[in-house]
């Protein structure tokens, strides 16, 4: 029970660290800049892997007419929400880090990006056997 | 910033240059997506019949777009200094609210 509470008091925490600037700067020293604008390129390039699922998102939705509506909508729906965790996750993801620089701490670790690569490679996976038995065809 | 006659303190890796570039990557993905999701209100082939659905969902779609080329433009325009000041959180978080708000709409919008 204590590391559920545990666990949602630091997500507040952590929702609140990125609307708060001055929070983030009361804490620790500031690192070197260099340091801080690379971990902006990795919340950037986790964000373009978001939009990426998003996009694969309407893609699917729109430009596979000969799927079935419920594995369509499924897909799509699928993409777009992946999507949209992946984009949240990148700026709670950055706000740690740059928290972690600012206290000198080792960066967080994360199963996210295990996670995320073992989803989407069954995504392709049953993708490939559903075009291979012809699942797709009408 | 640069002051003429000074000569401007460079950043042997280029730091902020490439931090621009991945800004501009993301803003070019943005509009992908937004184009994506412009397609079907104009044609009509996602979002039912009537036109003022299609309307609201094209104003919705291009307000997302225009808010993330918003908030990179004036990082963009942040990052021009040789020692460009950290990313604030706030801007972080808009950037990511305008990718989930597409999502959201393709959520409510795929038939």
């Amino acid at each position: 029970m204590t590391g559920v509470a545990g666990r949602l008091r630091a997500a507040a925490a952590g929702v609140r660290l990125w609307w708060t600037p001055a929070r983030l700067r009361e804490e620790g020293e500031t690192p070197d800049y260099r340091f801080s604008l690379a971990n902006e390129r990795t919340f950037l390039a986790w964000l373009r892997t978001a939009l990426a699922l998003v996009g694969g998102g309407f893609a699917v939705a729109q430009f596979l007419p000969d799927l079935h509506r419920g594995p369509r909508v499924a897909l799509a729906v699928l993409l777009l929400a992946v999507g949209a965790l992946c984009a949240l996750r990148a700026v709670d993801h950055w706000a740690r880090c740059e928290r972690a620089m600012r206290r000198g701490e080792d960066l967080p670790v994360s199963r996210f990006p295990a996670v995320l690569a073992l989803a989407i490679g069954a995504v392709a996976a049953v993708m490939v056997i559903a075009v291979a038995a012809g699942w797709a065809d009408r | 910033m640069k002051r003429p006659g000074q000569p401007a303190v460079r950043d042997p890796g280029l730091q902020p240059e490439r931090t621009r570039l991945a800004w501009r990557r993301t803003t070019l993905a943005c509009a992908v997506v937004a184009v994506l999701a412009e397609r079907p209100a104009l044609y009509g082939t996602l979002y039912g019949r009537g036109s003022a659905p299609r309307i609201a969902a094209a104003v919705l779609v291009a307000l997302a777009l225009a808010g993330f080329l918003w908030v990179a433009h004036g990082r963009i325009r942040a990052l021009a200094a040789p020692r460009p000041p950290v990313l604030r959180p706030r801007t972080a978080a808009a950037a990511v609210g305008c990718a989930v708000a597409l999502a959201v709409f393709g959520v409510a919008l795929v038939r």
